[in-house]
């Protein structure tokens, strides 16, 4: 068992999520509740990651991010190191793939909520953040969590984007998923075998608490 | 007459026509009356302040909440209305207390609980409320929602359909609790409705709408007798409508006197002290036509009077409306007997009454 692999996973996962939340729950409302030109395109947008090969994604971002690029330049200039193969760029590109995985399962549940309801909160006396606070947060939670909880449980397994924004320095950019392709190439087949149950387990316990929720959901509109 | 608590012009052309002006006036139960897609919603939800209009104003008690020449609009939580929504619209994760405390905002924090159990029992729902919306029959969040719009202590009370998914019994135990509150409430009432026994029952006066505009405007027993608005003409069951007093009851006849605009009629006894003000409904198709009082009926009003207007119907029947002193009462016949008795605006005629149902008891 890679120790420190596992452990830069967690706080990769935890770096996620905690950037990811307030972005999500600002986004997913945005798209559920608003309308505005160009919401096809972004939810198109928002859903590309899902698609795309992870080597793809992480190709562009290694290109971004790299001493070419005006991004990469712009940054070495302010930061003095590059985000490339470095822990700080990871956050970035994991952000980056896992926005469906956060973003989804939010708007869906900001969009649940019956608009009669919000209106209701309103005409009651409720400020629009009282709303948010009191009526939209509770009722949208579940779904809240359920898109932090796979956002965490991705970053844990993302495998292709890792290997090609951080490529694979111990304690700064190899994650477990990298330590688990690292030790089959070496033949230490015990190691990747604890490595795998660990994320296995880990998985299936991410989906447990997910479908928790949304039955909840489901008890609560019933 | 009172002086208007608020006063309401809106315009606009799309996407939901609008063009009408109107007042509300203090403890009057107006309705607004009108197929689907007549707008009424809409009006209602301008005066809540959950949809804007191009143009208009709306001034309630002094204070502006919209005017749209000073680009002026007042959001919701900043006016004090309550709102009845047609699915109660109450909140899932609140107990029933819990819901109506939120609307208490206005209250200190520690007045609020104690507010709230008084406003559930207003309501008669105090053993409930510990109890979720989802743990609750429909009847009772109808009732839970009427005590969380009352909780704002409003200027304005809206209801919007607040009956129309309930089923039948529980709307008439219902009805008669609306009409207990608006005894002891001075704001107006807006009742947004497409069933005319509700406007029957609650309203004191009516507003007619097709396509946002006022089509008729008056009192009930006015609008029960214009036949020739189709929405009053399909209410065929409602029939017309006439305030009463009740004058005597007559115990060996098992009979009540009523004076109505119409004069005086006999109705079923009514178990109620004399000078009690009620409201009764006589249905079109209980009312029939003859050219003099005849003799040996088992019938007990017959009421002279004068055809105002007649209205042709599917089916060869006709609408007659009859000019009964003050009232007007309408009269469902066939085109057979129009034609027959040469019926025509202007002849006088006498008008019997098969049956007078009682519609609000000691209103």
């Amino acid at each position: 068992m890679d120790w420190e692999a596992f452990l830069l996973s967690i706080e990769l996962g935890i770096a996620t999520v905690l950037f990811l939340t307030p972005i999500a729950l600002w986004a997913g409302r945005a798209l559920a509740y608003r309308e505005f030109r160009g919401k096809g395109f972004v939810e198109a947008l928002v859903a590309l990651p899902l698609l795309l090969p992870p080597t793809v994604v992480g190709f562009y971002l290694l290109v971004a991010f790299g001493r070419h690029s005006p991004l990469g330049q712009a940054i070495e200039a302010l930061t003095g190191q590059l985000l490339a193969f470095s822990f700080e760029g990871l956050v970035i590109a994991s952000i980056l793939v896992n926005i469906p995985f956060a973003f989804q399962p939010v708007q869906r549940a900001f969009e649940a909520i019956e608009p009669s309801v919000r209106e209701a909160g309103a005409v009651s006396g409720l400020t629009p953040w009282q709303v948010f606070r009191r009526i939209e947060l509770p009722l949208a939670w579940p779904g809240i969590v359920t898109g932090l909880v796979l956002t965490f449980a991705h970053t844990l397994g993302e495998f292709g984007v890792v290997l090609m924004v951080g490529g694979s320095i111990p304690g700064e950019t190899k994650t477990i998923a990298i330590a688990i392709y690292d030790r089959v190439q070496a033949f230490d087949d015990r190691s990747a075998n604890i490595m795998a149950a660990t994320l296995l387990v880990l998985s299936i316990a991410a989906l447990g608490i997910t479908n928790t929720l949304s039955r909840r959901i489901g008890r609560r509109r019933g | 007459m009172a002086d208007a608590v608020l006063s309401a012009a809106l315009r606009q052309d799309a996407p939901i026509p609008l063009d009408l002006a109107f007042d509300l006036r203090p403890g009057e139960v107006t309705a607004l009356f009108g197929a689907s897609g007549s707008g009424k919603t809409t009006v209602l939800r301008c005066l809540a302040g959950l949809y804007r209009p191009r143009a208009g104003r709306i001034r309630c008690n002094g204070a502006a909440w919209f005017d749209s020449d000073a680009d002026l609009w007042v959001p919701p939580h900043r006016r004090r209305v309550g709102l009845v929504f047609q699915d109660y619209a109450l909140f899932p994760h609140m107990t029933a207390e819990a819901n109506v405390a939120a609307a208490l905002g206005h209250l200190p924090k520690d007045q609020r609980p104690a507010r709230a159990r008084e406003l559930l029992s207003l309501v008669h729902l105090e053993a409930f409320a510990a109890r979720r919306p989802a743990e609750l029959s429909g009847g009772q969040r109808q009732r839970v929602a009427v005590a969380r719009a009352l909780a704002r202590d409003p200027e304005v009370l809206l209801l919007d359909e607040p009956f129309s998914a309930l089923d039948r019994a529980v709307r008439v135990a219902l009805y008669a609790e609306i009409e207990a509150l608006r005894a002891r409430l001075a704001c107006p009432i807006v009742l947004v409705t497409h069933d005319f026994e509700e406007v029957a029952r609650l309203a004191d006066r009516v507003l007619v709408l097709e396509t946002g505009r006022i089509v008729a405007e008056g009192d009930v027993g006015t609008i029960s007798a214009r036949a020739d608005l189709p929405i009053i003409a399909a209410a065929a069951e409602a029939g017309s409508v006439l305030d009463a007093t009740l004058v005597a009851t007559l115990p060996d006849r098992r009979l009540s006197v009523l004076d109505t605009p119409a004069g005086q009629v006999l109705a079923p006894v009514i178990e109620a002290a004399p000078g009690t003000r009620l409201r009764v409904r006589i249905p079109a198709r209980d009312v029939i036509l003859a050219d003099r009082v005849p003799e040996g009926l088992s019938v007990h009003n017959a009421l002279a009077g004068t055809i105002d207007t007649i209205d042709p119907r599917p089916a060869g029947l006709a609408d007659v409306v009859v000019v009964l002193g003050a009232a007007r009462l309408r009269a469902h016949v066939t085109e057979d007997a129009v034609m027959r008795m040469g019926l025509a605006p202007g002849r006088p005629v006498v008008a019997l009454v098969k049956s007078v149902a009682v519609t609000r008891p000691g209103a």
